[in-house]
């Protein structure tokens, strides 16, 4: 039995490395934005900033791409499954792109004023959020659906920290109400990277129907 | 929340209802443990299929599966090569079709034919719309002009051919030819339409004529149509039989064999990994 769609694996190929580009530009663009949140690097949150075209032309790139290989080959089943999945993910990881800008925008807008509290619980989240975005990554990449699972159950640790990130603030703002910017745009970071973690859910759901044809709903 | 569940709960009883309602229409063709050889070739290997009324079945699968051999069966034309030999049973609305005493003549009167190429007789296009309803003794002039007229329309080519229905058919194109051929199936009231790749020598309007007009014709009749094209069938169909080597490996509701096809080798079959 001869293979005979070998163009159409190759283009299939050709965007599956465009979505591991574009998922390993955006979880650098989150991590490195954050790094430059916490060290109060100012070049560096602009960089992430300037950076961002590539993330969302990678994006539009991968949706024209798919698009006519829908067009021009009509895959059925798992192979158009895998077309929609890649579609989603991709939106879903451009997001991801988003937020790094926002958490940089954040990072200016807070300049080189000191911290008015402890950003350990934003540090976890953000350890805990990338972790969880690679893993996923690579568990779609490898079409891997035995791990989705657990790495969307890291979901639930990612919202016990923002909840207790943001009681904190809201406690801080009663105590110190000329510190409203900055505990807002703390706040903002927090939802910024509880967001990118609900995203990799996202992801890990369309693993599941790529994988299963089925639906999921995972951390309700 | 409450809402949402509410609402999958709606979703899911609909589909158990349209499940049902599915389940419950006629069975046209019950086929049963069905066996075929040309001489020491096995050609159908133990189908069973049921094939419901008012409803689109197509048959798919690589050349040589068996799926016009099966068609042939049904209205008994695959009689016509002698080395045929057959075991099991079909039975057309729950007669035995091989069983004693069952003429073939009322079988094909029940049971009609679109081939892959249009195949006009050399007639005006009324005289072959008119042929079928004569040999079954209708010989009135006003009788005959209302079957060609309902046939014609019912085939979507009245349009088309009002005005010269005294030329020869010959003069049409292929697209219409095969709705000419449409018309003269339907002008016997048959109860079934076979249909071996009917698009298959058509230009792509044609060919969307065609199966729009199938899709029209399954409120009144039972359809089977062999298709090569898959996204045909994925376009037309309900139901989807995929033949392979001579056995039915999977049959099943249409959206389900394009979307999510139980078996490893429907899926690689539709999406073009072998065939």
């Amino acid at each position: 039995m001869m293979a005979v769609r070998e163009r159409f694996e190759h283009d299939m190929k050709t965007v599956q490395e465009d979505l591991l580009d574009l998922c390993n530009r955006s979880i650098v663009a989150l991590e490195v934005s954050f790094k430059a949140f916490v060290n109060k690097d100012i070049d560096t949150a602009l960089s992430v900033i300037d950076n961002d075209i590539h993330i969302n032309r990678l994006e539009e790139m991968i949706n024209d791409r798919v698009i006519l290989l829908i067009a021009k080959q009509q895959p059925v089943a798992t192979d158009l499954r895998r077309l929609m999945t890649i579609v989603k993910a991709a939106s879903d990881m451009e997001r991801v792109g988003d937020y790094a800008v926002n958490i940089a925008k954040d990072t200016i807008r807070i300049g080189k004023d000191d911290f008015i509290t402890n950003i350990e619980i934003l540090q976890e989240m953000s350890a805990k959020t990338v972790s969880m975005l690679r893993q996923i990554v690579d568990a779609f990449i490898h079409e891997n659906a035995s791990q989705a699972k657990e790495i969307a159950e890291l979901d639930d640790q990612i919202d016990g920290l923002y909840g207790q990130a943001i009681t904190n603030f809201m406690q801080l703002s009663s105590k110190q109400p000329e510190n409203i910017s900055q505990i807002m745009y703390l706040s903002f970071i927090s939802r910024y990277l509880e967001r990118s973690a609900d995203h990799a859910t996202n992801i890990a759901e369309h693993l599941f129907y790529l994988v299963k044809g089925q639906h999921y709903e995972l951390n309700n | 929340m409450i809402q949402v569940q509410e609402q999958a709960q709606k979703i899911q009883s609909n589909e158990t209802v349209q499940a049902a309602q599915a389940n419950s229409k006629n069975t046209v063709f019950e086929t049963k443990n069905f066996d075929l050889w040309y001489g020491q070739h096995h050609a159908l290997k133990n189908i069973n299929l049921d094939i419901k009324e008012n409803e689109v079945t197509a048959i798919i699968g690589p050349s040589g599966c068996g799926k016009s051999t099966y068609v042939k069966t049904l209205n008994r034309m695959i009689e016509l090569v002698p080395i045929v030999k057959t075991s099991g049973e079909i039975n057309y609305r729950g007669r035995n079709i091989f069983g004693s005493g069952y003429e073939v003549e009322e079988l094909r009167t029940q049971v009609g034919m679109v081939f892959q190429k249009p195949n006009p007789f050399p007639k005006s296009i009324y005289d072959n719309i008119a042929y079928g309803p004569r040999v079954h003794g209708i010989k009135n002039k006003k009788i005959l002009d209302e079957i060609v007229e309902k046939s014609l329309r019912g085939a979507a080519i009245w349009d088309d051919v009002k005005d010269r229905l005294h030329q020869n058919a010959y003069g049409l194109s292929g697209g219409q030819q095969q709705r000419i051929c449409i018309a003269r199936c339907l002008a016997v009231e048959p109860d079934v339409i076979l249909m071996d790749e009917p698009t298959s020598a058509l230009d792509p309007i044609s060919t969307l004529k065609v199966e729009e007009l199938v899709q029209e014709l399954k409120a009144q009749y039972s359809i089977i149509i062999v298709t090569h094209n898959m996204q045909q069938a994925a376009r037309i169909s309900d139901k989807t039989a995929f033949f392979l080597n001579g056995e039915v490996i999977e049959f099943d509701q249409t959206d389900k064999i394009f979307s999510t096809p139980a078996d490893g080798r429907t899926e690689d079959y539709i999406s073009g990994r072998f065939g």
